[in-house]
C-alpha cells in the first residue's frame, strides 16, 4: 500500500483502487494458504512432512501479514532490520529448548 | 530547508535530532518495538509448549486413537466439535475462527487505507466491521473454552486414578497430560486477552473517529497505530493455529 502524500486528486483515486485491490489480493492469498493447511491436515502424508509444510506455510502467511498489512515492506531498511533481527533470538530459543526436551524425554522414558 | 538537508545528508546528523531517522513517528516506532517484545513473549509460550510436548511420548499412529495421559493428545481429536452440529468436525470450528480474524484484519487495513485519504465515513464503516470481527472471534473462543472445560461424553469416559473425569481443569483433563490443558488455557487465554484489549482499542478509535477527533488533528495516524496492534493479534493467531492445532 503506497501513501497518498503529494498526489493530485486523480492520482489519489487511481492509487486508491490499486491499494484496495492489493489488500483483497493479500486477503485471498491468506485464505487460500489457510485452506491448503486445512487440506494437508487430513492427508495421509508422514507426520514430519506435514509439520514441515505447516511451518513453511505459516511463515509465508506471516510474511504477507507483516509486509503488507503491517506495511513493514514499505518502511525504511533500518526499521525493517530493527524488527526482524531480534527474531533470531527465537530461533536460538527453539533450537536450545527442543534439544532440552529431547534430554528430558530420554531421562523420563528412554 | 537548507539546514534540514544538511542534517540528513551527514550520518551524524540523522541521529542528531530534529529528523525522524526511521521515517516513522515516535508513537508508531514505539508500537513496533512493543510488538517485537510481545512477539518474544508469545514465542516463549509456544516454544515452551513445544518443549513439554516433545518431552512426552507421541501417539503411535498404528493404533486406534484413544485419550490417555500416557502420550500427548492429537489436537484434531481434541478439537473436533463445532456448535450446532453433532457429527465430528475436526478443526472446522478453529478454521472458521482463523477466517474471522483474518477478515477483521482485512477490514482493519481498509480502515487504515481510508484514514490515509482522510475519509471519515469509510474509516467509521471499516472500524465497525473490525470491531464486529473481534467480538465474533471472542464469542467463538468463549464457546471453545466452555466446550473444552465441560468435555465430551458420556460415551468417552476417561479414567484417571480410578475416577471418571470429563472435561478439563488446571490439574487434570480428559484429553491427555495435565500440561496439555494448562498450555491451552494459558496460550489461547493470553491471546484472547490481546484480542479483548484490541477490541477495546478499536472501540476507542471508532469513538474518536465519530467525534471528529482525527479530523481536527488533521491525520488518522492513531488508526494506523492501533491497526499495527490488531494485525499483530492476527499474526499471533496464525502461529497459535499452526503450533497448537495443526502440528
Amino acid at each position: 500500500m503506497a501513501y497518498y502524500e503529494g498526489l493530485s486528486p486523480e492520482q489519489i483515486e487511481a492509487q486508491k483502487s490499486a491499494n484496495i485491490r492489493w489488500i483483497w489480493i493479500v486477503a485471498g492469498i491468506l485464505a487460500v494458504i489457510t485452506l491448503i493447511e486445512f487440506a494437508i491436515a487430513f492427508t495421509d502424508l508422514p507426520r514430519m512432512l506435514k509439520n514441515i509444510a505447516f511451518i513453511i506455510l505459516t511463515i509465508v502467511k506471516a510474511f504477507y501479514i507483516v509486509a503488507h498489512f503491517m506495511h513493514l515492506k514499505h518502511e525504511v531498511k533500518i526499521l525493517i532490520y530493527a524488527v526482524i533481527l531480534p527474531m533470531a533470538f527465537i530461533v536460538w530459543l527453539i533450537v536450545a529448548l527442543l534439544k532440552e526436551a529431547d534430554t528430558i524425554f530420554n531421562v523420563l522414558f528412554g | 530547508m537548507a539546514t534540514n538537508s544538511i542534517a540528513t545528508n551527514s550520518k551524524r546528523g540523522i541521529w542528531g535530532g530534529g529528523v525522524e531517522p526511521m521515517k516513522a513517528s515516535y508513537g508508531k516506532l514505539m508500537m513496533w518495538f512493543f510488538l517485537v517484545s510481545d512477539a518474544l513473549t508469545f514465542s516463549a509460550f509456544l516454544t515452551a509448549y513445544g518443549t513439554v510436548r516433545f518431552a512426552y511420548p507421541s501417539f503411535d499412529y498404528s493404533q486406534a486413537y484413544k485419550f490417555s495421559t500416557e502420550y500427548w493428545p492429537i489436537p484434531e481429536k481434541v478439537f473436533a466439535a463445532a456448535p450446532f452440529i453433532t457429527v465430528e468436525a475436526p478443526l472446522v470450528f478453529v478454521g472458521i475462527m482463523t477466517f474471522i480474524l483474518i477478515l477483521s484484519s482485512v477490514t482493519m487495513v481498509l480502515a487504515v487505507e481510508a484514514g490515509h485519504r482522510g475519509s471519515r465515513v469509510e474509516v467509521e464503516k471499516w472500524m465497525l466491521w473490525t470491531i464486529l470481527g473481534g467480538l465474533a472471534f471472542l464469542g467463538c473462543q468463549a464457546w471453545e473454552w466452555s466446550h473444552f472445560i465441560s468435555g465430551t461424553g458420556p460415551d468417552s469416559p476417561y479414567l484417571q486414578k480410578g475416577v471418571t473425569y470429563l472435561g478439563a481443569s488446571l490439574t487434570q483433563n480428559q484429553y491427555g497430560p495435565p500440561a496439555f490443558a494448562d498450555f491451552f488455557f494459558f496460550i489461547t487465554g493470553f491471546h484472547g486477552t490481546h484480542v479483548l484489549s484490541g477490541v477495546a482499542l478499536n472501540v476507542l478509535i471508532f469513538y474518536n473517529t465519530v467525534m471528529g477527533v482525527y479530523d481536527r488533528r488533521g491525520h488518522y495516524e492513531m488508526v494506523e497505530k492501533v491497526g499495527l496492534y490488531w494485525h499483530f493479534v492476527d499474526l499471533v493467531w496464525v502461529f497459535v493455529f499452526t503450533f497448537f492445532y495443526l502440528v
